[in-house]
């Protein structure tokens, strides 16, 4: 198989209205018309999303994995700043 | 019980076009009830066509063209389903039938070939289904309306699908162009079948079950044209038209696919999976 001198693109399916759409994984696709039919093909054929996005794989602006410790580990010691203080009523979903 | 109308009862007559006569081992070479007969002129070109594809699967020119070849014959493996088993036996009309009983058109027994060939004839074909089903869903049979309305947005899709690739291959690379063209002039001589009406095709359209392919055979022209100038393509030239794929006067390749399909029925017919 080729196809793989084809970019990559990054595939996002929002699961039912209301809901964020989330990352499910990637294709390759040669534009990105084709990219959304690759991704309709691949992650929506057992009705898991009502919305796609796909996103050029070379666009995503990633964060450099030796800045971890900069960037992550400080937020370790911040308990403060989860909202775990009150209670959350039972008809709120998806929090 | 209350008396029918006559109008009504006709109504009922029709709610299956099936209804009169489905299709049994002994059917084999007869003459057929025309609403039987228009059943399986849909059924098997969707068999037929689900069967062909599925031969991509493994072979696929990427992975997710693999997945997408796959999916468009899973649609249509769905569809010949649903059909064949209004039609009669499913199973036994689809592994146990000889060539010659088989009534699909001879463009979707073509053979793959190279993707572009493959993508031509699912252009060619998949425009003619899906304006057909557009017909079906406003006409009287409610067995094949219902079948329509679920189908044309399967087809919808197919449609759409091989008019992307034949504008992306035919509109590429020099090697791209050339062989798109090349998978238009090997199915083209069969598009004219696709809009023949015989005596088991009008008796349909009559009765109110099946469209008249002819009414919308300029469009299909104009949808075809559009697609190839958008592809920078030119139309092939006509050529002598080949027909009689409805009557089972079938293409050698025909007998190819059917014996890969059906040698696992045939050959164990116990089976079980």
């Amino acid at each position: 198989m080729s196809g793989h001198d084809w970019p990559l693109w990054e595939v996002f399916v929002r699961s039912k209205g209301g809901l964020s759409h989330r990352h499910v994984g990637s294709v390759h696709a040669p534009d990105a018309e084709l990219a959304l039919r690759h991704a309709r093909d691949t992650y929506t054929r057992r009705m898991e999303g009502v919305s796609l996005w796909v996103v050029p794989s070379a666009e995503i602006v990633a964060s450099d994995p030796d800045e971890t410790g900069e960037l992550f580990e400080p937020a370790e010691s911040k308990i403060y700043r989860h909202p775990t203080f009150y209670d959350i009523p039972d008809e709120v979903k998806h929090i | 019980m209350t008396p029918r109308s006559p109008a009504k009862a006709g109504a009922q007559e029709r709610a299956s076009a099936a209804a009169a006569a489905p299709w049994t081992p002994a059917s084999a070479g007869k003459q057929l009830d025309f609403g039987t007969e228009y059943l399986l002129r849909l059924g098997d070109d969707a068999l037929v066509l689900g069967q062909r594809l599925s031969e991509w699967c493994g072979h696929g020119p990427a992975l997710e063209v693999d997945i997408s070849l796959a999916n468009l014959a899973l649609d249509l493996v769905g569809q010949a389903t649903l059909l064949l088993n209004e039609a009669g036996d499913g199973d036994q009309l689809a592994f146990h039938r000889d060539v010659l009983d088989f009534k699909n058109c001879l463009l979707v027994e073509q053979p793959n070939g190279d993707f572009a060939q493959t993508i031509a004839r699912h252009l060619l074909y998949t425009t003619w289904q899906h304006m057909l089903l557009q017909r079906l869903t406003q006409l009287g049979d409610q067995f094949l309306r219902e079948f329509a309305t679920k189908a044309v947005k399967e087809i919808a899709y197919h449609r759409e699908l091989a008019s992307e690739w034949t504008i992306r291959l035919g509109d590429g690379t020099e090697e791209s162009t050339r062989r798109m063209a090349e998978g238009l002039d090997w199915n083209w001589r069969f598009v004219p079948e696709l809009f023949e009406v015989d005596d088991g095709l009008q008796a349909a359209i009559d009765a109110g079950i099946a469209p008249d392919p002819r009414e919308f055979e300029n469009d299909y022209r104009t949808a075809i044209a559009a697609v190839l100038a958008e592809a920078r393509l030119e139309p092939p030239a006509d050529q002598r038209p080949i027909l009689g794929g409805r009557r089972g006067h079938h293409s050698e390749h025909l007998g190819h696919l059917l014996a890969v399909m059906q040698f696992l029925p045939r050959t164990y017919p116990d089976a079980t999976w």
